[in-house]
């Protein structure tokens, strides 16, 4: 039987710290080296001051839920088994937000939720549970 | 020094092919058949189109025309990638062409195939669009494949922050099946009752399947003309009084951005509305990109028809059916007439301000309103009046 692998992301230059950590389990974001603004998704310039220099600094995983889906149409067979699921939009503490899937529990706007990777499949999967 | 573009340019030509699923021509041809009509429609000659504005890049480009029509010097061309948005920016685009003398007539031109080539449903394609990479490398592996999954969290922050019910998106649905049941060229054909809707199956919550737009095949194209030059030809004159477009902030992705409720558009509509120098109340009926119910409520509260939050309550009691106090959506929108990434919404309020909208004809319309809205949040607006 064929089996339908999930998406992958492209392996990114510009993300490439972030997919490295969170392969060890560890979220990371991408901050500005001069005016240190926090930026999410990765990308080459900071909108604040323009400047190319940028490290990836820890995260708190720490957040609140800011709104959510749960699908139950399969889209892409590999999320066949899995429906329906919940995909929850975090404001993170660092002031940005972040995707990811739901662990379980009551969905409302401002849930205190924790950010974590599951490591169990090829791409980390980047999960909130109610903290 | 600036010129205002209010009156400058008409919409002098309008051609569509029949709307389907399961056509066997390809996008381009499509595309060509809907260009020779709206080419005929305002009473010209391919050879004399000498500017070209292809929507999207999923069709023929401007050199494909060239050479198909034997265009001896075609003067503009452009190409706007903002998905649904882009055929009411063309029309800015198109605007300024001609008020400028750049060129005469702009054809505006859009065909598409999904039957025959997979990838171009939506939920496939948008992973191979450059804009929306950051969704492609951080949200698909997750599981957030299609445009009903990346709207589907900014309805439900809508729905919790104002009350906001999924028998409101219903009353959307309802009205553009209402609509497409008067025209012949829309592919649903069967009535549907808030029953109906509440029974759909729920596809990415809270968007069940009525909340849906289609996809299906066909093309749409106009002629765009300067004000002048539309006066020598065949059709009543239509205007185009005032149009803008306008982005989100953070466009690339509704997770980031900083209101997901708020939409490009709210920024295009004060500009619009001021160049057309026009009021609300004098808009006798709206076209609104209508890819899902809620984007429908949203743009109505965004375009300033009401508060913020109040678009569900707005639109109860039939305000948008035919006979309500803003028709919208009269051929049956993406929702139930066809998906031509809404290049269907100007065809049809030209002609409704023609007079030539047949059943669904909005009595003595003057002045209307029409919204492109592609990419999870780019908006266009154009004011048209007769």
């Amino acid at each position: 039987m064929e089996v339908i692998s999930k998406p992958v992301p492209q392996d990114v230059e510009l993300s490439r710290p972030y997919w490295q950590a969170a392969a060890r389990g560890e979220l990371v974001l991408q901050r500005c080296s001069d005016c240190g603004k926090i930026r999410h998704y990765p990308r080459l310039l900071c909108d604040a001051c323009y400047s190319r220099r940028s490290d990836f600094v820890p995260a708190s995983g720490q957040g609140k839920v800011h709104s959510w889906t749960i699908t139950h149409h399969v889209f892409h067979k590999a999320f066949a088994a899995e429906v329906p699921y919940a995909l929850v939009t975090v404001d993170l503490a660092e002031g940005v937000r972040a995707l990811g899937r739901w662990d379980g529990g009551e969905l409302s706007i401002g849930v205190p939720v924790q950010a974590y990777f599951n490591l169990s499949q090829g791409t980390p999967e980047l999960r909130f549970r109610v903290a | 020094m600036s010129i205002s573009l209010r009156d400058q340019a008409c919409v002098s030509g309008i051609g569509e092919t029949i709307y389907m699923r399961g056509s066997s021509s390809s996008a381009f041809e499509l595309q060509i058949e809907s260009s020779l009509s709206a080419i005929a429609d305002a009473g010209l000659s391919p050879k004399d189109i000498d500017g070209i504005i292809p929507i999207g890049i999923v069709s023929g480009t401007a050199d494909d025309f060239i050479e198909n029509f034997g265009m001896p010097d075609l003067r503009f061309s452009a190409l706007i990638p903002h998905g649904g948005a882009s055929p009411v920016m063309a029309l800015q685009c198109a605007a300024a062409a001609v008020a400028t003398g750049a060129c005469n007539h702009v054809l505006i031109t859009f065909g598409r195939n999904v039957t025959g080539v997979s990838n171009n449903r939506a939920g496939a394609r948008i992973h191979g669009m450059p804009q929306f990479h950051y969704v492609t490398e951080f949200e698909y592996p997750i599981g957030a494949a299609a445009p009903a999954q990346l709207y589907a969290p900014m309805a439900r922050r809508h729905m919790e922050l104002y009350g906001t019910t999924s028998d409101h998106f219903a009353e959307v649905a309802i009205a553009c099946r209402e609509h497409a049941l008067l025209n012949d060229n829309a592919i649903m054909k069967k009535p549907i009752t808030l029953e109906d809707h509440r029974n759909s199956r729920m596809i990415s919550d809270p968007f069940r399947l009525l909340d849906c737009s289609l996809e299906s095949d066909g093309g749409a194209a106009i002629v765009v003309s300067s004000a002048e030059r539309a006066a020598d030809l065949r059709q009543k004159k239509v205007y185009i009084s005032g149009v803008a477009e306008g982005h989100p902030d953070m466009p690339g992705s509704i997770t980031q951005r900083p209101d997901m409720t708020s939409l490009g558009i709210a920024k295009a509509a004060r500009r619009a509305f001021e160049m057309a120098q026009v009021s609300h109340a004098d808009v006798d009926l709206v076209e609104l990109y209508d890819c899902f119910t809620y984007v429908v409520i949203r743009q109505l509260e965004d375009l300033g028809f009401c508060k913020k939050g109040e678009g569900g309550p707005f639109i109860e009691g039939g305000r948008l059916r035919l006979g309500g106090e803003l028709p919208c959506n009269t051929h049956g929108g993406l929702l139930s007439q066809a998906h031509v990434w809404g290049l269907n919404h100007v065809v049809e309020l030209v002609r409704q301000l023609r007079g030539q909208a047949g059943r669904a004809q909005v009595r003595d319309a003057r002045v209307g309103l029409v919204t492109g809205y592609g990419d999870m949040g780019d908006g266009a607006v154009a004011i048209l009046r007769n």
